[in-house]
Formats: C-alpha cells, sequence, structure tokens
C-alpha cells in the first residue's frame, strides 16, 4: 500500500477507509490484487516524474506562470485565420459549453442524459436550417475530416472512386483530405487560376468521368475566393452521374446562399467561427450534412441522434440513428471509424446559433464582408502592396502580395509582431505561384481603428 | 433501504425551434462604423445574383435569457460525473476533471491562441506540450509522443498510419493485415481498417484473455502489426503479454497497446517494458481531461525511437532555452488532425498529472483497483449479476469488470438493457452494458475509478441489489421503467427505420406531417 497522503482527488485515499476495504475484500494489500501482473512487466520503483504541486494554489500559480509566457489574440490585434478564426464568442456560449453536467457527461444515453442529446439534436436542427438538408452528423474532428468523410461516403453511395478536390483548399486541409481518402478513393486536384482563385472548369471537365463519385468544392476557398461558378461546377459533376460536395464556413450562410440552391448534395464545413474560442485550433469541429435519404444516412460513419416518441404523447425522446453502421458494431470491418470528437463545440455552437438568429447571422455576414473588403483597399493603398491579390470576390480573407515591397512576408510579420500585430498567414510556400503573400482574415471583431492601425503600421514597416 | 427518494429534471422542453418568437434577438453583431461603410459601399454587389442568400435561415428567433434559460433547462437534465455517480460508464475512466484546470484552459493564454502564431508568441504552450511530452514518456517507457490525434479513435488511426509507413521504409509493404482481440476496443479494428488494412480479430480463450497460441496461429508474413487492449474491457490482465508481442515481433508486426484505461497500471507497469512499439492514452479518460459530450478529446500517442521518424507534423522539440515545432520531418506521416490537435486537453492532462506526481499516480492506480474489487464484493450479493469469466479464471480484476445478468435475464425476464432504464430512476446514468459483439450476454460494465467515495460504491451496490429485487419481485417495474427520469420509456425502432427516423427538426416536421412518428407508441 502506497503510504502517500490523503488527495483531494481521491475520496479513497484515507489510510483507515483504504483498510477497511481491503479488509471486505479479503486481502491483505493492494499489491494481491495485481496478482495477475507479471513480476517481470512491473515498474522497479517509482516513476520519476515531477514532485507533486498538492495545494491548488501552488498548482495554479505554476501552471499560469508557464502560460503567461504566450501571447494572445486577445491582447494582440490578430489577423490569422487560415483554417481557424478568430470571431466574438458570445458570454452565453461559454456560460452553455462551460456547464458541469456538459462538460462531464459523456455518450448519449436516452435518459441520464436527455438534455444533452436534445442540445445536440438541437444543433443539428439548426445547421439543417443553415444548409437545407435534412440530416446532419454529429461532429467530426474539424472540416478537413467532414471533407474526407464526405468524399468517402460520396464513393459509397456511387460506388465509385475517384473524386476531384480543389487546389485551393490549403496545404494542410488537402494532405489531411489525401491522407485519408488514399485507400479508398483516387483524389484528383483541380487548379485554380492564381489571378482570380477561381477553378479551372476545363479541367473539371476534362477529368469528371463514369467512376467519379463526387467534385468537391469550398465556399468560401481556403484562400478566401467565393467561387462563382459553382452552378456549373454541379451541373459538369451531376452530368456524369457524380455528387456535388460543398465545405462551407458557416458565418457566410446568412448573405451566401444555401448550397443545395446551387446543386450540392452533401455539405460539410467548420464550426468554431459559431462561438467557439480557438484553443490553438482546439476549437475546431467539422460537420457534414445531407438529404434524409437512406442512401446518404447509411453512409455516415459519424454518430447521428435521432427524436422520436416516447410511450408518453407529445413527450419527446432521443437515441442513436442506425447505429449498426457505426464502427462501434463494424470494428474491423468499418470503412471509417469514429470515436469521441468534438461534441461539446456541437452544444456551444447551437447556441450561438439560437442567439444571432436570421439576421444577426445576416448581418454578421455583411458586417464581415465589409470590414475585409475595407482593409484590402486600405493596405492596397500601400506602395508595393497588392490587396486583394486575387481578383475574384471574397468573404472574410484575402491574399495580400507584398512581392513588389521587395520584403518577404517573413520578415514583414516579425517586423508587424514586435508593433504588436500578428500579420496574416504566410502563403510563400504554401503557395509559390502567389510569390511573397499572405492570407489575412478579417472578422466582426475588427473594428475601422484596428484596420486603420494595421495599415499605419504596415505602412511604417514597409518605408 | 436506505436509497434516496429521487426525480431526475423534467422540464418537458419544447424543441428549440419552436420557442421562436419572430423579431426577438439574443445578440446583436458587432456593428460596422458608417464611415467604414461608405468606404466600401455593397462589395458583394457584383456577385451573380443567385450565390445571394434570398430567403434567410429559418433559425430560431429568442432573446437571450430565452436562450439560455433553455440550455439549462436541457443541462438539468443531463447527469455528468459532476452529477452523479458516473462509475456506471466501463471502458470510459468517468472521472474527477478538477475545476482548476478548467480555469486555466479558459483563460486567454489558451483559449485565445491561434494555432498559426509564431512560435515566439506561444513558449508556455510549447512548453507544457513538451514537458508533457517527457511524462508520457516516462509513464509508458516510449520516446516520443504526439498529441496532434483528437481522439483515442484517431490515435489508434494515426499509429496505423505509422505502422504502414515503416513497413513501406523497409520494402514491406505488402504487410496489409492487422490483428486484433474480440474484447480489444473496437476502435482497434476500426481504426486500422479506415486506414486500409484488412484486420483479423481473435477471440478470447477460457480464460477471459486472448492466449498465445491463438494470436500466432493469426500470424503470418502478411502482419503488419497487433493492436490490442490490457487489461481488455473484462478487466483480467493478460499475463502473456510481452510472450504475445515477441510473437508479433518474430513475425515482423509491431505492437500497439491501446491504453484509453490506463487507470488501473499508471506506474505499475509500462507499455515499453511489455515490448509494445507504440501506444495510446486518452487524455480525457485516465488523465482526467473532461469527457465533454463527446468532445474535446486528445489521443496521444507513443512511439519508441524506431518508429519517432513517423510522427504526424510537427512535432515540439526544445533546445534548452527555446521551444519549437519542427516540420522538417521527411518520414513524418504527415497531418493526422488540423493544427495541433486539441492541445487545452494537454494542458488540463499537465496539470493533473503536476498535482499528483509518481506517488500521487500510483495511488490513482491502486485505488482504481481497489475501488473496482471493493465494488465487486459488494456486488456479489446481488441476485442474478455474475462476473464474466469468473470460474474460468479466479484472478482479481483491475481497474474494470465486464459482468453479466444472464442468470436475471433467465430467472426473471429482465434483460440488462431493463435494468440499466432502470438504474436512471436512482439518480445515477445508465451503465454501459458492452462493446459489440455482447460476448458475455447481458453485459454489464462498471469501472469505479478512484474519483469515487466508499459511500459512493455502497450507494452503488444497493441500487444494484434493489433492481435485482424488483425483477424477481415485480419485474414489471424494471421492465416499463424508468418512472422518474427526465422522460418515460422510448421506443428505439424508429431510429431504424427510414420513414420515421428524424435527425433535424425539419425532418420531424416533414415526416410527422405524413403520419409517421407523432402518435405515442405502445410497447407492449
Amino acid at each position: 500500500m502506497s503510504d502517500a497522503a490523503v488527495h483531494p482527488y481521491i475520496p479513497n485515499s484515507v489510510p483507515r477507509i483504504r483498510q477497511e476495504m481491503l479488509d471486505a475484500i479479503g486481502v491483505e494489500s493492494v499489491e494481491e490484487l495485481y496478482g495477475a501482473i507479471p513480476e517481470r512487466l512491473r515498474v522497479p520503483g517509482s516513476l520519476d516524474l515531477p514532485e507533486p504541486l498538492r495545494s491548488e494554489y501552488a498548482l495554479r500559480r505554476h501552471v499560469e506562470g508557464v502560460l503567461g509566457r504566450n501571447e494572445n489574440c486577445a491582447e494582440t490585434l490578430n489577423f490569422l485565420g487560415a483554417g481557424c478564426w478568430q470571431h466574438y464568442v458570445p458570454a452565453v456560449c461559454d456560460e452553455i459549453a462551460n456547464r458541469g453536467e456538459f462538460l462531464t457527461a459523456y455518450y448519449g444515453e436516452t435518459y441520464g442524459d436527455h438534455g444533452k442529446l436534445q442540445a445536440l439534436f438541437e444543433f443539428a436542427s439548426m445547421l439543417g436550417e443553415l444548409v437545407e438538408l435534412e440530416a446532419v452528423s454529429m461532429p467530426t474532428y474539424d472540416w478537413a475530416s467532414a471533407a474526407s468523410t464526405a468524399i468517402c461516403m460520396a464513393a459509397r453511395i456511387t460506388g465509385r472512386s475517384a473524386a476531384l478536390v480543389p487546389g485551393s483548399a490549403g496545404a494542410e486541409r488537402s494532405s489531411l483530405i489525401a491522407g485519408y481518402c488514399e485507400p479508398w478513393v483516387e483524389l484528383a486536384t483541380i487548379p485554380f487560376d492564381p489571378a482570380t482563385g477561381l477553378l479551372d472548369l476545363d479541367r473539371v471537365r476534362e477529368a469528371v468521368g463514369s467512376e467519379t463519385a463526387c467534385v468537391y468544392v469550398e465556399m468560401p476557398s481556403y484562400l478566401g475566393t467565393i467561387e462563382t461558378q459553382v452552378a456549373e461546377l454541379a451541373a459538369l459533376a451531376h452530368d456524369a452521374g457524380a455528387l456535388f460536395v460543398v465545405g462551407v464556413d458557416p458565418t457566410s450562410l446568412g448573405i451566401l446562399d444555401a448550397p443545395p440552391r446551387y446543386g450540392a448534395d452533401i455539405v460539410c464545413g467548420e464550426l468554431q467561427p459559431l462561438g467557439i474560442h480557438m484553443h490553438y485550433g482546439g476549437g475546431l469541429a467539422g460537420f457534414v450534412a445531407s438529404p434524409d435519404e437512406e442512401r446518404f444516412v447509411s453512409e455516415y460513419p459519424t454518430f447521428l441522434i435521432g427524436l422520436g416518441p416516447t410511450v408518453v404523447e407529445g413527450e419527446y425522446g432521443f437515441g442513436e440513428v442506425v447505429w449498426e453502421r457505426t464502427s462501434y458494431v463494424q470494428r474491423g470491418d468499418s470503412k471509417e471509424y469514429t470515436g469521441t470528437t468534438q461534441f461539446l463545440w456541437a452544444i456551444a455552437a447551437g447556441a450561438y446559433l439560437a442567439l444571432v438568429g436570421p439576421q444577426g447571422l445576416a448581418e454578421l455576414g455583411q458586417g464581415i464582408v465589409e470590414r475585409s473588403h475595407y482593409a484590402a483597399q486600405r493596405l492596397g493603398e500601400l506602395p508595393g502592396v497588392r490587396a486583394p491579390a486575387l481578383e475574384g470576390a471574397f468573404f472574410k480573407e484575402f491574399v495580400v502580395d507584398l512581392g513588389e515591397t521587395g520584403r518577404t512576408v517573413e520578415e514583414v510579420n516579425g517586423a508587424l509582431r514586435a508593433r504588436g500585430i500578428f500579420g496574416g498567414k504566410d502563403l510563400s510556400s504554401e503557395y509559390p505561384q502567389l510569390g511573397q503573400s499572405a492570407l489575412y482574415s478579417v472578422t466582426e471583431v475588427h473594428t475601422k481603428a484596428d484596420i486603420d492601425r494595421l495599415t499605419d503600421e504596415l505602412a511604417e514597416v514597409l518605408r | 433501504m436506505t436509497l434516496r427518494p429521487f426525480h431526475q429534471a423534467s422540464w418537458n422542453e419544447p424543441i428549440l425551434l419552436e420557442l421562436s418568437s419572430p423579431g426577438e434577438r439574443g445578440l446583436i453583431v458587432p456593428e460596422v462604423e458608417d464611415e467604414l461603410r461608405a468606404a466600401v459601399g455593397d462589395p458583394l454587389a457584383g456577385l451573380p445574383p443567385e450565390l445571394r442568400r434570398t430567403e434567410p435561415p429559418a433559425l430560431p428567433e429568442l432573446s437571450q435569457p430565452q436562450v439560455l434559460r433553455h440550455f439549462l433547462r436541457l443541462s438539468q437534465e443531463t447527469f455528468g460525473n459532476d452529477v452523479d455517480i458516473h462509475l456506471g460508464l466501463g471502458t470510459c475512466t468517468m472521472k474527477y476533471s478538477p475545476k482548476v484546470n478548467e480555469e486555466l484552459v479558459r483563460s486567454a493564454n489558451v483559449a485565445d491562441l491561434h494555432p498559426l502564431q509564431d512560435d515566439e508568441t506561444v513558449q508556455g504552450m510549447l512548453e507544457v506540450l513538451y514537458r508533457f511530452e517527457r511524462m508520457l514518456c516516462e509513464i509508458s517507457g516510449m520516446s516520443r509522443f504526439t498529441f496532434q490525434p483528437a481522439g483515442g479513435s484517431q490515435a489508434v488511426y494515426a499509429n496505423a498510419r505509422m505502422m504502414r509507413a515503416y513497413h513501406e521504409a523497409r520494402g514491406e509493404g505488402h504487410r496489409d493485415e492487422i490483428v486484433t482481440t474480440i474484447f480489444s476496443h473496437p476502435c482497434d479494428g476500426a481504426g486500422p481498417a479506415t486506414a486500409g488494412y484488412k484486420v483479423i480479430t481473435v477471440y478470447a480463450g477460457d480464460m477471459g484473455y486472448p492466449e498465445p497460441d491463438a494470436i500466432k496461429a493469426a500470424l503470418s508474413d502478411r502482419t503488419a502489426g497487433l493492436m490490442i487492449t490490457n487489461p481488455e474491457d473484462t478487466g483480467l490482465f493478460n499475463p502473456h503479454i510481452d510472450e504475445i508481442v515477441t510473437l508479433v515481433h518474430d513475425a515482423g508486426g509491431l505492437c500497439h497497446y491501446d491504453q484509453a484505461n490506463a487507470n488501473g497500471i499508471l506506474g505499475v507497469t509500462r507499455a515499453r517494458d511489455a515490448g509494445f512499439d507504440l501506444c495510446q492514452f486518452n487524455l480525457h479518460k485516465t488523465f482526467s481531461s473532461p469527457h465533454a459530450s463527446m468532445g474535446l478529446p486528445c489521443g496521444a500517442a507513443g512511439v519508441t525511437d524506431e518508429l519517432a521518424p513517423y510522427l504526424p507534423s510537427p512535432t515540439v522539440e526544445f533546445d534548452g532555452s527555446r521551444y519549437s515545432l519542427d516540420y522538417d520531418r521527411p518520414q513524418s506521416v504527415g497531418k493526422i488532425r488540423a493544427f495541433h490537435g486539441v492541445p487545452s486537453a494537454v494542458v488540463r492532462s499537465f496539470a493533473w498529472v503536476l498535482s499528483l506526481g509518481a506517488e500521487g499516480l500510483r495511488q490513482v492506480a491502486e485505488t482504481a483497483v481497489l475501488n473496482n474489487n471493493y465494488l465487486a464484493q459488494k456486488l456479489s450479493d446481488v441476485r442474478g449479476l455474475e462476473v464474466s469469466f469468473a470460474n474460468e479464471n479466479p484472478s482479481h480484476r483491475l481497474e474494470q469488470i465486464r459482468y453479466s445478468l444472464a442468470k436475471l435475464q433467465e430467472e426473471t425476464g429482465v434483460g440488462t438493457l431493463d435494468v440499466a432504464r432502470r438504474t436512471a430512476d436512482f439518480g445515477v446514468a445508465s451503465y454501459f452494458p458492452s462493446h459489440e459483439p455482447w460476448i458475455v450476454p447481458e453485459p454489464v460494465t462498471l469501472e469505479p475509478s478512484e474519483s469515487y467515495s466508499r459511500a459512493d460504491l455502497d450507494t452503488y451496490a444497493e441500487i444494484m441489489g434493489e433492481i435485482s429485487r424488483e425483477a424477481y419481485e415485480e419485474p414489471e417495474t424494471v421492465l416499463n421503467a424508468p418512472h422518474r427520469s427526465t422522460i418515460h420509456q422510448m421506443d428505439p425502432a424508429p431510429h431504424d427505420d427510414p420513414e420515421r427516423w428524424a435527425l433535424t427538426w425539419r425532418a420531424y416536421l416533414r415526416k410527422s406531417e405524413a403520419g409517421a412518428p407523432t402518435a405515442s407508441v405502445d410497447l407492449e
């Protein structure tokens, strides 16, 4: 028996209680309970770990001290986006996500966890309104995993094994999709026009065929551009008997149309902008949505939560829809694994959609567009700076080309950082065809004064 | 009978969309300055009109207090480990998630970090990642860890990808089979299957765990590796584990140790000491990060030096004065999850281990095992409940046990799903029966981690005893349960019927207008 002192996290660390429990079991020591573990596999002595910080105060002091070496986006003016965006998180979203019941519940259970399941069903329902589709998955790990799953689903639904993906999806998302799909779907990349950001329709026309399961595009793209040829892309996919899959940033859906209206069969995307802090990337969570048809629903690998009746008339209950689909049942016969993902963020995203409402979402989207265009306009006034560097329409992100300033993005961002600004994501190694360019993200958190300050500081840096 | 009278909150709360009151608003988004607006006009004026949303989404319209009240009512209708004796969720390692750790991750120095910030601006976060990696290396004996996988299943998948990269680099890409076991976690089959492997599942022998000979029979020159849990869900530690590892190595395969539920062996036995090449810990299980309604997980994947080159990018490095992210890793499997996974889970687990130290971790393990065996002793009085493989294998279990209610079912007609429903009437979360398939008939899997008091264990045993009594004396009470929960008994059949399932409110409305699922059901 370890004689370590009583620990506040461990009720039965009290020696008297432990002894009484051992007596009740009828063993002399805890060691007897470990009898099945052979001596040769035992840790000799004690692990080499730091001395414990037993008081909560000492622990807090230490960890806060370490984390205090960070610079955060609440205090620094931030223009990084590129897949994780700084939006305003309403206090009510934090209050709900921090509730101990939601925070410490686990898997879906119809009775004891009814409230949690209802919150998740409501998330799916509101997302369904946003994208005008009747089947919505529980969260995936992130947008990339949502897109990967949507593409693999399309392959299973159509019985085909090839897909077209956009070259403007960013290096990280593209590599995640490629790595995941590799055993199942052969991917071909649709190039984009480095002048406009638009996808190359001719290449799509050449590449789609009888083996194409889907054409996947993003709206807006990783580079921020709005793909204006979606109707043509949908038609090319459908004419070949393929599905049209669209990845979206949901904050755009108050002003941009629901993807099924321009032909999308499956919609996927990222939830993080909906009331979730960035958490150094931990705030990401993806979603997948489709028509409520058996051929679609039966191919989801994710949890699906359904509403149904109880024995009491008018009472709602919730449970897992077609549980047999999941890898919990299919095990080694699975096509895709699932597991614990990012459900708490679905609850937060649901709360956000309920708070912002239809009018708020439209105002949010319009405000983002106005601010981002103002920022592009201001930056574009600086000598040698091209902004927006891509001619096409854009939503909240845009490319800034610094090539003619003779400075690298790395140099400029280093100088901006010294002035308390996180400049846009450096695209120079990710998209060499765009030269010394950076991707700037502007959202509703940025005031005119913030954007003017960026412009002034950048002017100083480039002077 | 000392069980307290209980009724769970039951608000009969409408679906949020039913509460909509047109015109109400829950949030005013930041307003755009007039001067800014005047400078840009309507930037999307040139967009093709068919791309503009003309019909607003049918989101609810609600004031802020209505939204808050709705969700707090739903939270009251939810058991979490903060609320009830949550030990019924075997294989999940439910435990106390310290509140101080929540405050740490809510600070702007965690919550408001962008994942692409320059390394110089995240030295504190990188220090946590680096130091916690060293801690897990000590706890497991492994050489390196990645925290990028955002969940246990994703960590298993990542390790399958690393196995493949390893074999391909050695010109052995023909190895396309993974061996797992029936009592290992389902992801130990599903992860490698997703990565393109053919999966062979080995069943348990008489002792309740897979025998070395059975594993050996599944091996060949096509074996890429083994993915196994130990103790498996039965709670039985497989004492032949190192022999099994050697057999797999001799066949040219690698071995992955699924340590999602490592709670009983912290500081007692280590993955590397049994010869494993890869392992994973679920920080949201053993390492106290909250389960978050199936959210915010981290699957920490550990490897030996030999496999370290294949770890996902980036890794966290330290030169003695400065922490940095290393993306220059040519043999890496690349990305498994966007950015750096879920680093806030790492911050929480780092703080948890710091609060315990080596002695404390050992105390966690010992208490988990003590609690489990104490609860088993108390449950031995419950009529109709038996420990699986108890006759064949008398070993003490470690941190969890798969029980069986087959006898109860046979003698009373009351099965495990009925009993699980009934437990909700006593104020505890319905227990987890078992992963599929149900090898142990009418299963019950309980895992009383170190967070539960002796009084909690006594209460839980008493609840199970009372339900057993009911099953023998008044089975209808159990069969018609729950009676004191948020809702009443639900018919699961619609969830498997395309005409009746409803994944969203709009689907429900369409189908109920067509007459499908609105009427109440008669289960008899």
